[in-house]
């Protein structure tokens, strides 16, 4: 454990200023890098607007501290007793308290607008090509393809002990989600027993799974790779270990998995129930 | 401004001669404001101890990938639950309204008690019976591994069986039933009972501060006692206020804990803020700048506080336009909180200022402040809030933003404040190797957790996948650093009391106005022996709080 964490620290090291500029070049970018600082790569024009809009809010985020840390450092170097031992008694400055509180409001206009638009932007596909149903379970997901032939099969996590190389500890499932690329996907989430949340950070997907209620979300992903996710809202013993895995494919490629996938998954049972590795409660 | 000490001095020279019980009945019968106090801060340092260690052994368990010490995951999630409940209802709570706000409120306004003596008893009984309650449910069954949040219907009978969540909802019901009581009796107090001359518009900053909090208490706290209730009856008396199978719904539920828990991160920041302007204009040796902007920046972050509830709740599935209304409406908090920073750095702008251990904290705090509140500005917004939301993003955000802020401004207040509490002087190099080490700890813990978040990492997990391990491992060393800080800190307090130099009436000098500092240290039993008259001051400036020149009345 300790050697790869010695290793990880190294090779981040070297790797990390390289991921931040040129992240997804050489893998599929459906994941965080070591050392990573900032968002995940996006494959969705909803992320990309995320990735636009937050660079926008980093410039802002970044001038006001930059702002008033170098103000209190000036007043710590030059009002401190030894340099100005006799202080002014000045309370009030009308002006500058007008000037306060309206320019923050103008920044806040123009952090709004965008951010408005994005919200109206993101909240539910225009004219979906097709409809992806998601069903969280403790802990597990399963999906259904209605437009498809109706077929559903459950993405149960793959143990650390069993992995193949490259695949992700805690971020590997044995089915993942199949999806097609440059194509409209409306995504209904909904649960059967406790509030999941069906999140893909590279896909700017986060949406809970509530009880008695089937939210809808959208994507439309960019590029072909593997993109993955976890469980974003506390449900139990196992949360942390609750993947989600979507493989983005071609057209074509996906037309040919969903024959498959017709056949395949008709032959099973109904959905298995908590075959997921659970601890007990107590 | 000599007049301070003097002026006090004819008030309390009789002090040391109040009769007054002794040994246990002194503290268990207690009615007085300045024992309930002291009592308060003890509470919140034995919970800060409990909350502090779970949250060291959660880094422990976090510093590196795979899962080493904590095999009961279950056992993980009753960490992250209790760590939550107590550091918010045990720790900063009783310490800054209990502890300080019971020690000098009464004394900052001229009053020579709390208005209800009894019940501020009973106030403080109550929450240290909800602190062993919650301290019990740790120990019933597998114990409440819900987060502090409680969502049903995790935290259903179906799902948490034992009865661990009924101790938890009994412990916030008690604990919530004492802090209503409490913010009752600040607020008969701070309206009725001030002493002649002490107007609104001239009251500290911090007396203001506890005054909005009590009644974002009196607001807030029902709101939360009737859905634990509904919470309790779903559990165990077959209602479904929180079940769809029988025509409820989860969201209610979390409707009106957040229209509770919004308000309640600003009970937990707002007495700070008043701490925080005390410090800065004394050490400074100024007064606040822009006092009345302060003092109703503060009033219109407790108005806006409690129409912003929903943006906790972005994820949900609420509707477009809810999340466009609440996006607008948390955005506009940054404009009060804008000018509360602005007028601590006017107030220091041209000030002869003291770096003295306390105003080392209070700049912290500032620093600590504007860092969580740009993020603040970030997550306020549902369109981005997808990419953040259950990160480790609102982990940094909120630690910097409430919670570190709030123990940054608890430590400063200490340090203030703990010669008049106790009679005895804190060691100021001591004082300033704990700040530099605790601020140095709590950036490297929290600071790195931004990026993590932004890289995707869920919070309330006890494994994370590999990419995540550097900044996990900079971030847990970040808290070892923390701990010993805060080790330090108890050290601190245990080396005051034991061997601090006496404390003067006033050893802040002249920025030092308000009216605790004309009183002898340790304050009195009973503080005012005869009412104290407060004139506007001579400055033509005053009127303002610390403008105010006590004196005993004829």
């Amino acid at each position: 454990m300790t050697t790869r964490i010695l290793r990880s620290l190294i090779g981040g090291s070297l790797t990390g200023v390289g991921a931040v500029v040129a992240a997804g070049a050489a893998h599929a970018s459906g994941m965080a890098t070591p050392w990573q600082i900032n968002l995940q790569d996006a494959a969705s024009p909803v992320m990309e607007r995320v990735h636009g809009f937050h660079n926008m809010l980093l410039v802002i985020q970044i001038s006001i501290v930059v702002l008033v840390l170098g103000v209190l450092a000036y007043i710590i170097v030059r009002f401190n007793s030894k340099r100005n031992p006799d202080p002014s008694r000045t309370a009030h400055n009308t002006l500058l308290e007008i000037v306060w509180t309206a320019v923050p409001i103008v920044i806040l206009v123009i952090i709004a607008i965008p951010s408005l638009k994005l919200l109206y932007y993101s909240d539910r596909a225009q004219d979906p090509d097709m409809t992806l149903k998601v069903t969280a379970h403790q802990w597990y997901w399963s999906y259904t393809y209605p437009d498809h032939g109706d077929f559903a099969f459950d993405s149960l996590p793959v143990a650390a002990e069993v992995l193949e190389a490259g695949q992700p500890r805690l971020l590997t499932v044995d089915n993942p989600i199949v999806l097609p690329i440059d194509t409209t996907v409306q995504v209904l989430v909904t649960t059967d027993d406790v509030i999941h949340n069906f999140a893909v950070p590279s896909l700017g997907l986060k949406t809970d799974a509530t009880p008695g209620r089937v939210n809808e979300t959208w994507v439309r992903i960019s590029k072909e790779g593997t993109y993955y996710g976890m469980c974003s809202e506390l449900c139990g013993v196992n949360h942390y270990y609750m993947p989600i895995q979507v493989k983005a494919v071609s057209k074509e490629q996906f037309a040919a998995w969903t024959q498959e996938a017709k056949e395949k998954f008709a032959a099973r049972p109904a959905p298995a129930v908590a075959a997921a590795p659970a601890q007990s409660i107590q | 401004m000599a007049h301070g000490a003097a002026a006090g001095h004819g008030a309390h020279a009789h002090g040391e001669h109040d009769p007054h019980p002794t040994g246990w009945k002194r503290w268990v019968y207690s009615t007085n404001h300045k024992d309930i106090g002291t009592m308060y801060i003890v509470l919140s340092m034995i919970a800060a101890l409990l909350g502090g260690l779970m949250s060291w052994y959660i880094r422990l368990e976090l510093a590196e990938p795979g899962i080493q010490f904590i095999e009961d995951t279950q056992f993980y999630n009753v960490l992250v639950t209790a760590h939550g409940f107590l550091m918010v209802f045990f720790v900063v709570m009783p310490a800054m309204i209990g502890g300080f706000g019971n020690w000098f409120v009464p004394l900052m306004v001229g009053a020579p008690d709390m208005a209800f003596p009894r019940m501020n008893n009973i106030s403080f009984w109550l929450t240290a019976a909800g602190l062993v309650l919650l301290v019990m449910s740790a120990f019933v069954g597998g114990g409440p591994g819900t987060g502090w949040t409680v969502y049903p219907p995790l935290s259903s009978i179906a799902y948490h069986p034992d009865a661990a969540v009924d101790f938890g909802i009994l412990a916030l019901h008690v604990a919530g039933a004492g802090s209503i009581l409490g913010a009752i009796n600040f607020i008969v107090t701070i309206l009725n009972m001030r002493s002649p001359g002490m107007t609104m518009h001239r009251m500290p900053l911090f007396a203001w501060s506890i005054l909005i909090t009590a009644f974002l208490l009196l607001l807030a706290l029902p709101v939360l006692a009737g859905a634990l209730t509904m919470l309790l009856t779903d559990r165990n008396f077959g209602t479904h206020f929180y079940d769809p199978a029988g025509g409820g719904d989860p969201l209610l539920w979390q409707h009106l804990f957040w229209f509770f828990g919004h308000p309640e991160v600003y009970i937990i920041i707002l007495p700070a803020f008043g701490i925080v302007s005390q410090l800065v204009s004394t050490f400074s040796r100024k007064p606040v700048f822009g006092y009345l902007g302060m003092a109703y920046a503060m009033s219109a972050i407790g108005v806006v506080g409690f129409i912003v509830w929903a943006h906790h709740m972005y994820t949900t599935g609420l509707g477009v336009n809810a999340r466009a209304y609440f996006t607008t409406a948390t955005l506009i908090i940054a404009v009060p909180t804008g000018i509360k920073i602005f007028s601590w750095l006017a107030t220091m702008w041209d000030g002869s200022i003291d770096f003295k251990a306390p105003m080392l904290y209070a700049i912290g705090f500032i620093f600590l402040f504007v860092v969580g509140g740009v993020t603040g500005v970030a997550l306020a917004n549902a369109g981005i809030d997808f990419a953040l939301h259950d990160t480790y993003y609102v982990v940094a955000h909120f630690h910097y933003v409430m919670a570190i802020a709030a123990i940054f401004a608890m430590f400063g207040g200490y340090y203030y404040w703990v010669g008049k509490m106790t009679g005895r002087q804190y060691n100021e190099g001591l004082a300033k190797a704990q700040f530099w080490l605790f601020f140095i700890g709590v950036n490297l813990l929290f600071f790195p957790q931004h990026f993590l978040g932004l890289a995707g990492m869920p919070r309330r997990i006890p494994d994370y996948p590999d990419v995540y391990a550097g900044w996990n491992m900079v971030s847990s060393f970040g808290a070892l650093l923390t701990m010993l800080g805060t080790f330090m800190f108890y050290f601190i307090v245990f080396h005051t009391m034991r061997s601090g130099k006496p404390a003067e009436a006033n050893p802040w000098g002249e920025g030092a106005t308000t009216l605790e500092w004309t009183v002898a240290s340790p304050a009195p039993f009973h503080t005012h022996e005869v009412q104290p008259v407060i004139s506007a001051g001579d400055h033509g400036h005053g009127g303002h709080g610390h403008g105010a020149h006590p004196r005993p009345a004829e």
